[in-house]
């Protein structure tokens, strides 16, 4: 075909279209170009010459009768392109899709406020009511010890508290040295570098210790219990428990909650421990402190109503990330971008539960006196 | 080159570790024909496919399609061009709506296209595979089983290619839809002149659109041609296959003139 030739020629005015060249996709655009510019007031169109017809060229063939209100019977084709233009000119007549008007920005914007906010809403009540209906069902298991999943409680307990102990050891280490570190910098000035101890003491017995652990746990075991569960409820394995006459809360979240319960306490006493190792660390190596003198300060300092105040959060902690992360993954539907969804929500909703937790626990302690 | 093929593969070997899945493969597609290929599961049927596309290079022997060879190692961009393919569940991107899935080739392939036409064009495929232009604004995790196969249709024949695959698509469709699928497909295979190799467990595929069948097993084309002639070819396999109660009742709805 002629790259310069014109693909759409009118001889007279008023008269026959011509159409040549191949009209297909490869050519659309120069096509749709040619198009804008064809006349609109033709009689009939001349499609004999065309080379190569496709849907696209099909298409742009329909419009270009369009703009001058043709009927399907003047235009002109070879009998080869007919099968295909007919198809295309059915599909094209059933009706266009109408426009949807799109409501401005700030309208937009308040619909996904209160999108937001509602949502919360439910997933706060839905999981009080998850809350309930697992200690109903703790309740119903308690007396009957040979219902209790002993096995999978145990399972459970190794995969998210004893797996868990090396990081939450290293991690809570570190923050204790970094706690130091910032408390030596601000008591030098005051050449009160041995309030250091003081500082890492109370941060961990009272706060850090659990709250690193929960926070951890949060983001470990709260993904893992949704993508357990929601793997199982995606592939209908929920359903099938069901059917066998099973309880799936009983099967399934009793076991990681009990497991969760016992084991956030125990790994808090360890993240203390460690904390308080870390502080250790920089007080000996960096500030010249003699273990000796830490150690004795630590007793000073640590007092047992302090330490039950900072350990009685741990199973509220537990207990919270246990239902989230459960309560996630039986809300997944049939997909695996479900299953994604509803673990990245799990542990948003976990941790963020977690440090307002704490936070209106702290207020409460401190106006208690405790 | 009516007379000439447009898949032409000869010698072809495959296999994985130890095991062989295809040894001395010849197979050869005609321009325009609907070439049905049949076998028992793990026999390759996929395997085979994949090696056409050049997404699993093969072990031995080479793969001719349109002119371009495909086993040579490097990508064939031409053929990208000139071939459409339905996966199993229409493996759409889950992240675009299927508007957006259907002008993805388009955009790729055609980035001349004005916006506003790359639209018209992606409409018109939706509508050619028979879903309402409101099926576009929707995400795939939205629609059924059957909608999901039309929109990857629709995407495979977004460029208007010569060539196109289809692996399995009435698998997992009812009856009713698998029925509507295969009148769609003959039609549009009919109106574009489309050359089609559709991989397929569905004996009434067989018996209503495809102009010619392959059999693949133990390694190779056991049969080829017109159904009636496969039909007869000796093989155990094959005979089972072919003579079987779900094949009889098949043949007689075909008999019976519709489908």
């Amino acid at each position: 075909m002629d790259p310069t030739g014109k693909m759409i020629e009118m001889p007279s005015a008023g008269g026959k279209l011509v159409l040549q060249g191949d009209w297909s996709i490869a050519h659309a655009a120069r096509l749709a170009r040619e198009l804008a510019s064809a006349p609109s007031d033709c009689a009939a169109i001349d499609a004999t010459d065309i080379g190569v017809l496709d849907s696209a060229g099909a298409l742009l063939l329909l419009n270009l009768a369009a703009r001058s209100d043709l009927a399907q019977d003047r235009i002109a084709l070879r009998s080869e392109h007919r099968d295909l233009f007919e198809v295309i000119a059915r599909a094209v007549e059933t009706e266009h899709a109408p426009e949807q008007a799109r409501a401005p920005v700030w309208i937009r914007a308040l619909d996904r406020i209160g999108v937001t906010c509602s949502s919360i809403l439910r997933d706060g009540i839905g999981l009080v009511g998850f809350f309930g209906l697992t200690l109903v069902t703790l309740a119903a298991a308690l007396p009957r010890p040979r219902r209790w999943r002993l096995t999978s409680t145990v399972h459970h307990m190794q995969q998210s508290g004893l797996d868990a102990l090396p990081l939450v050891s290293l991690l809570s280490f570190l923050i204790g040295a970094v706690v130091a570190f910032l408390g030596a910098t601000v008591l030098r000035d005051f050449g009160a570098e041995l309030f250091v101890v003081d500082l890492t003491t109370y941060a961990f017995l009272r706060e850090f210790g659990v709250l690193l652990t929960a926070i951890l746990l949060a983001g470990r075991t709260a993904s893992a219990f949704t993508a357990q569960i929601g793997t199982m409820q995606s592939r209908e394995e929920i359903d099938a428990i069901r059917t066998l006459g099973q309880d799936p809360i009983e099967l399934l979240v009793l076991p990681r909650l009990i497991a969760l319960v016992i084991m956030l306490p125990l790994l808090s006493v360890v993240a203390t421990l460690a904390g308080l190792l870390g502080g250790l660390a920089v007080a000996t190596l960096s500030l010249g402190i003699p273990v000796e003198m830490y150690v004795n300060r630590v007793y000073e300092t640590a007092t047992l109503s302090h330490y039950l105040t900072g350990l009685s959060k741990a199973p509220v902690f537990a207990m919270v990330i246990a239902l989230i992360g459960c309560l996630e993954g039986f809300k997944v539907t049939g997909t695996a971008q479900s299953v994604g969804e509803r673990t990245t929500s799990a542990v948003v909703q976990s941790i963020s539960t977690v440090i307002i937790i704490n936070a209106l626990a702290a207020v409460f302690f401190m106006e208690m006196g405790w | 080159m009516v007379s000439e093929p447009v898949i032409r593969i000869s010698e072809l070997k495959n296999q994985f570790g130890r095991q062989v899945v295809h040894e001395h493969l010849d197979l050869e597609v005609k321009r325009g024909e609907i070439l049905g290929v049949v076998g028992g599961s793990g026999t390759g049927k996929s395997v085979l496919m994949r090696a056409i596309l050049g997404l699993r290079p093969p072990q031995g022997g080479s793969i001719e399609v349109l002119g371009e060879t495909v086993t040579s190692g490097t990508e064939p961009t031409r053929l990208r061009k000139r071939t459409g393919v339905l996966f199993q569940d229409g493996a759409l991107f889950s992240s675009l709506s299927v508007l957006e899935n259907v002008e993805v080739p388009l955009k790729e392939h055609y980035p001349e296209l004005s916006p506003a036409l790359r639209r018209d064009l992606a409409e018109l495929k939706i509508r050619l595979v028979g879903l309402a232009v409101a099926a576009g604004a929707k995400m795939p995790a939205e629609l059924s089983g059957g909608m999901r196969k039309r929109v990857g249709l629709a995407r495979a024949l977004a460029i208007d290619p010569e060539l196109l695959f289809l692996d399995e698509p009435t698998a997992g469709l009812d009856p009713i839809g698998a029925a509507a699928f295969d009148d769609l497909l003959k039609t549009l295979q009919q109106a574009l002149g489309l050359t089609v190799f559709l991989i397929t467990h569905d004996l009434d595929t067989l018996y209503g659109i495809c102009d010619r069948v392959a059999v693949i097993g133990e390694g190779r084309i056991l049969a080829i041609g017109a159904l009636s002639e496969v039909e007869r070819f000796d093989n155990d396999w094959v005979r089972d296959y072919f003579h079987g109660p779900r094949a009889r009742a098949a043949r007689d709805t075909k008999a019976q003139g519709g489908h």
